[in-house]
This record gives structure tokens, C-alpha cells and sequence, in this order.
């Protein structure tokens, strides 16, 4: 591994003859967030209509946020449905009971998809491997029963409806954030924070060190550390990133429904992220473009969309396990350049 | 609160138990050979029922469906073991989980396509639909009774089979150590081939069983699947006495808790586990580490 890093690493700085493809490449590799920021600025121009671009730059911010625990901590959760549900029903309850402000909702949606996680996390990462997946399951399960029981607060099966339509409060002024592209771009910049943050997080030793654990948990314990608070810190951050993307999410909906907390949920980002590629920072973008649009474009034509949704995720599974982006990369043959 | 309602809620608890018993079976012992979550087990247990729906449609015959139910999605499970699910071998242990994942929304949708997706009644066979009475006082659904005892006899079945034969013998050591059983000149996928069609036919087992006293629909696996996580993490994942002590356990836990505050019956099986899970994080019969 070490030896294909320093071989990438050589690659990369020689100045050897490149074709400009290669170039390219190699700019991409280097500056990821700042392409995908270049191309996020151009994306709800080219896409059917902006309400989708709106949605899958929130599903990427999601599954941006499960990857740290699937792909680069090596985590398979069950129940990030409870973290994203968690933040939409947040975001829901501080805008309509406590004070309207967008900010503020999307700071207690942050905080309080964290906080959840903290807490469930510190039983799921009592095991390991198949048990953590069934612990995070059964948990987000039990905290979809209690919405649904706890009527008054969540509204049960009914939803959480009327989440008013603020206008944006910025120092000295506000904006109306409810025209789509506006919306949109407002999102964005949450996207562009979140990459921002979690480059810095995964360049620091502590992003090393996750990476440590995903790919040998005795070995990182050897060199000293602590490795389940390693696997539970990062358990927090992606709980957090969800909350956000969900608080986004209900702002985005003015509702929030109880199947946001549903197991589906939480099935619908394993998909989104495995089909994308995991560990990295494209491929659940990726994954969440294909995926909603997969499902805009086939539950037009039939109610029965999910069996193709499951027909794909199976090829996936049996053939492209390093999903799009991951396939992609190893077919140019730059896995390790490109991996971040 | 009435003493003969305590005693029914604990029968139908039991009942119910005794469906948790099965499907946890078929779970755990796929799990603890093959190594491979299945998550398609709600369905195939949802399959079962509806086998058993489309059986009793036909010829109107429920003891042909109670036959029909396990063996055919024990077939299907063979077909899925044998071309999906063997292929990744070898792989990361995660591959299988996310395959039958994929694989339960398919089964859902099918039967949606096939049967709509409202709910089908299904009642006991007319034998089996008179209250039994016991001393005068207690007066027991009869098709529970016949479930509980039918039950019991397929988990000594099972434990027989296991214990006592030779092929039951080579299913245990397997579960110790493959590769030595395969040195011995045994034939694993085979074995492990038939050990996956056995876990199948329970839960179509379970399926057709519960199809009289629970609602059939196309979702009606998914809940069950997660109660059933909970039984096996509970009585700790491969262990079979594990997962009879906790499917009784949590069955009826779960439904006296309906008795006493309906309100908590969903969520009470989570507490149970969540609790268990602090005191013997390897669960009640588990091996600590087993494949973490």
C-alpha cells in the first residue's frame, strides 16, 4: 500500500510527458473540492430542473456524511435514517415552536444528529463487523417507534407539517431563500463547508488514523490507539453531517415525514453511497445523482421502480463493488491518486 | 388486572415467541456456518405466507400449504445460495448483507406486482379454529397451540438432525472450521449450499404459520426481520439454544408489555436488547469475538 502511495506520489510530481487528459486528472486529484465546487456552481443549469439538483446535492451531503463511517472508518451502519430524521425533525420543532431562524434550526439539526449519535454510538461500537450493522438498525428502529408513538411533538404517522418559510437572516438584511436556485446555492454553500471540514479532518492524523482502523483495527490498537473512540468520533462527525443533511432536507420539504427515520431511509444511503463508491469524495455525489435520477426517471414510468433500483444495486454489488467513481478510477488506472 | 388475561397475554406471547424461535433459526444457523447475514429472511418468512395464500386459493387446502410454504421457498433459497450468494465467497463479509439486501426489495416489489398490496385474509383450517378449554377458565385458540407444539417438534427436529446425525456432525464442525473439514475431504459448498436452503425453508415455515394470526402483506417481513435482529443479538448471533431462550423471551415480553402500556409494545424488545447489550455484549448465549 505504501508503495503504490509513493508511486502515485512520484507519478504525480514528475513532470513527465502528459497528455492533457492526464492533466486534467491530476488537477482533479489534487484540488477535489474545488472542481466540485466549479462543478456544482454549473450543475442545476444542465439538470431537467432544479428541484432535482437541490435534492441530490442534499442525498450527496448524506451520504458524504455515511461515508465516513462506510468508506473511510470501514463502518457498515444500518441506521443513519435516525441521524438525517433526527435533524429534519430539529430543524422542524426549533422553526416552528422555538425561534425562526434557518441558522439556528440548522445548528440544533447539526448538534442534535451528533448528540444522537454519540449516544447510540457509544452502544453500537460495543461490536463489531454484522453486529454493529444490526445494533445501528435496531436502534434507528427503536427511534422511529418513538416518533411515531410521540404524537404531539412529531405528529406520528401524520408528519411534521407547516414548517414555516423563513426568509434568511444575514447581518443587516435577509433573503428570500425559496426560489429554487436560490435555495439551491444555499445548500451549496453547507456542501462546499462540509467538504471543506471533512478534507481538513481526513488530511489530519486523526484522518490517518481512521483509516488505520478500516484497514487494521489490532495493528492501529498496537501503534497505541484507543481504537473505539476513533471508530465512535468518527461515528459522531457522520452523525452530524447527516443531521445537517437532514434539517437541509425538511427545509427543503417544509415537512418531514416519519419514513425519514424509517429503515429505508437508511437502506436508500447504502445504496446511494455504494453505487457511488465509497471512500471518497465524488462517489456519493455521484451516487446520489444516479440514484435520484434513476428513480425520477423509472417511477414515472412504472410504481414498480424499486425492483430495478434492486436489480442495479445486486449487479453492483456482484460486479462493481468500488461503485461508479471507484470503477471509474480503476479503470484509468490512478486508484490511489485519485482516491481522495 | 385480571389473572386469565395475565395467563393469555403470556400464550400469545409464547405464540409469537415461538415465531421469533423460528425465523432466529433459520438466521442463525446461516449465520453461524456460511457466515452471512440474510437479509432477505423477512422476505422469504413473507414469501411463505404468501405460498401459503396462493396454496389455499387453489386447492383450499392448508396442510398442503403448510407443506408447500417451506419447501418451496426452501427451494428458492437453494437457487440464491447457489448463483448469487456463492460468488462472494471469500470476499468482504459485508458483500452477502448488502446482495440480500438488494435482493428483499426485489422479492417485496414481485409481490407487489403479483398479489397488490393489500392485506390477504387468511384464517385457520376449520380444525384448528375452535378455542381449546383448559380446567374451565382458560379458553386457548387452538391453531396457537397447534403453532407453539408444531414448533417445538421442528426445534427437536432440528436439534436431532444437528446432534445426533453424521451430516449434523459435519454442519458443526464446519461451523468450527471449515478449512479442516474440507481437508477431511468433505465437499463445504455443499453442505453449506444445503445449510442455506434449510435456513430458507424455516422462515417460509415461519411465513405460512404466522399467516393466521398476523396480517399478510408484502412489507409484513420487514418488521419481523428487525424483531428477529434483536432475538439473535440477544441470544448472541449462531447460537440456537441462544435464539430459542431469547425468541420466547421476547415474545412475550413484548406482548405483556401491550397489556400493560400498548404504547411501548414496539419499542420494548430495543430496551430489552439495549440492556443485554450493556450487561453481556456477546448476548445471553454468544461467543465473545465470534467473527467481529
Amino acid at each position: 500500500m505504501a508503495e503504490l502511495q509513493s508511486q502515485a506520489a512520484h507519478a504525480a510530481t514528475t513532470p513527465a510527458v502528459m497528455s492533457p487528459w492526464d492533466k486534467v486528472v491530476n488537477l482533479v486529484s489534487r484540488y477535489p473540492v474545488a472542481f466540485m465546487t466549479l462543478f456544482f456552481i454549473l450543475f442545476p443549469f444542465v439538470v431537467p430542473y432544479q428541484a432535482l439538483a437541490t435534492q441530490i446535492i442534499i442525498w450527496g451531503l448524506f451520504a458524504l456524511g455515511y461515508n465516513v463511517c462506510l468508506g473511510y472508518t470501514g463502518m457498515l451502519s444500518f441506521g443513519h435514517a435516525a441521524y438525517f430524521g433526527v435533524g429534519s425533525y430539529t430543524l422542524g420543532i426549533v422553526l416552528i415552536r422555538l425561534w425562526e431562524n434557518v441558522w439556528f434550526g440548522l445548528a440544533c439539526a447539526t448538534f442534535m444528529g451528533g448528540i444522537t449519535a454519540l449516544v447510540l454510538g457509544y452502544l453500537c461500537i460495543k461490536r463489531r463487523g454484522i453486529y454493529f450493522a444490526l445494533l445501528t438498525l435496531a436502534f434507528a428502529q427503536l427511534l422511529y417507534f418513538v416518533a411515531f408513538q410521540w404524537v404531539n411533538l412529531t405528529g406520528g404517522d401524520n408528519g411534521l407539517r407547516n414548517i414555516p418559510a423563513v426568509p434568511l437572516a444575514l447581518p443587516g438584511f435577509s433573503v428570500d431563500i425559496h426560489d429554487p436556485l436560490r435555495f439551491y446555492f444555499f445548500v451549496l454553500f453547507f456542501v462546499v463547508l462540509a467538504l471543506l471540514l471533512l478534507q481538513r479532518i481526513l488530511q489530519s492524523p486523526f484522518g490517518r488514523v481512521l483509516e488505520a482502523v478500516r484497514e487494521n483495527d489490532p495493528r492501529a490498537r498496537s501503534c497505541g490507539y484507543e481504537t473505539s473512540n476513533v471508530r465512535w468520533l468518527a461515528f459522531i462527525v457522520s452523525g452530524a453531517i447527516s443531521g445537517l443533511a437532514g434539517g437541509l432536507y425538511a427545509l427543503y420539504l417544509h415537512f418531514v415525514g416519519i419514513e425519514s427515520l424509517y429503515w429505508v431511509t437508511s437502506g436508500q444511503i447504502l445504496m446511494i453511497t455504494l453505487l457511488g463508491g465509497m471512500g471518497s469524495f465524488i462517489g456519493p455525489f455521484i451516487g446520489a445523482g444516479v440514484f435520484l435520477f434513476l428513480e425520477d426517471v423509472l417511477s414515472a414510468i412504472t410504481v414498480n421502480w424499486m425492483i430495478f433500483l434492486g436489480t442495479v444495486f445486486i449487479l453492483c454489488v456482484l460486479f462493481f463493488p468500488d461503485g461508479i467513481w471507484g470503477t471509474f478510477v480503476k479503470l484509468i488506472g490512478r486508484k490511489s491518486a485519485l482516491k481522495r | 388486572m385480571d389473572f386469565n388475561v395475565i395467563i393469555m397475554q403470556l400464550f400469545t406471547g409464547l405464540s409469537l415467541g415461538m415465531l421469533y424461535v423460528l425465523l432466529a433459526l433459520g438466521l442463525s444457523i446461516i449465520f453461524g456456518l456460511l457466515t452471512v447475514v440474510n437479509f432477505a429472511h423477512g422476505s422469504m418468512y413473507m414469501w411463505g405466507a404468501f405460498v401459503g395464500v396462493f396454496t389455499v386459493a387453489w386447492t383450499g387446502n392448508f396442510w398442503a400449504a403448510l407443506v408447500l410454504a417451506p419447501l418451496g421457498v426452501g427451494l428458492y433459497g437453494l437457487v440464491i445460495e447457489r448463483w448469487l450468494i456463492r460468488p462472494l465467497y471469500g470476499r468482504d463479509i459485508n458483500y452477502p448483507l448488502l446482495l440480500t439486501f438488494g435482493l428483499q426489495l426485489i422479492m417485496i416489489e414481485v409481490v407487489r406486482i403479483f398479489f397488490g398490496t393489500s392485506d390477504h385474509p387468511f384464517s385457520a383450517p376449520a380444525l384448528l379454529s375452535m378455542p381449546l378449554e383448559v380446567m374451565g377458565i382458560f379458553y386457548f385458540p387452538a391453531y396457537r397451540v397447534f403453532l407453539i407444539v408444531f414448533t417445538a417438534v421442528i426445534c427437536f427436529v432440528l436439534w436431532f438432525f444437528l446432534e445426533k446425525t453424521d451430516l449434523g456432525l459435519i454442519i458443526r464442525a464446519g461451523t468450527r472450521d471449515p478449512l479442516m473439514v474440507r481437508a477431511l475431504g468433505i465437499d463445504m459448498n455443499l453442505i453449506w449450499w444445503l445449510v442455506f436452503g434449510i435456513g430458507s425453508a424455516l422462515a417460509g415455515l415461519a411465513g405460512i404459520l404466522a399467516a393466521p394470526i398476523r396480517s399478510v402483506y408484502p412489507e409484513m417481513g420487514i418488521a419481523m426481520l428487525v424483531e428477529c435482529f434483536v432475538v439473535t443479538v440477544v441470544g448472541g448471533m449462531g447460537s440456537l439454544p441462544g435464539a430459542i431462550v431469547a425468541g420466547i423471551l421476547l415474545g412475550i415480553v413484548s406482548s405483556l408489555t401491550t397489556l400493560v402500556y400498548p404504547q411501548m409494545a414496539d419499542i420494548v424488545i430495543f430496551l430489552v436488547m439495549a440492556v443485554v447489550l450493556l450487561v453481556r455484549p456477546s448476548g445471553l448465549f454468544g461467543k465473545a469475538g465470534l467473527l467481529e
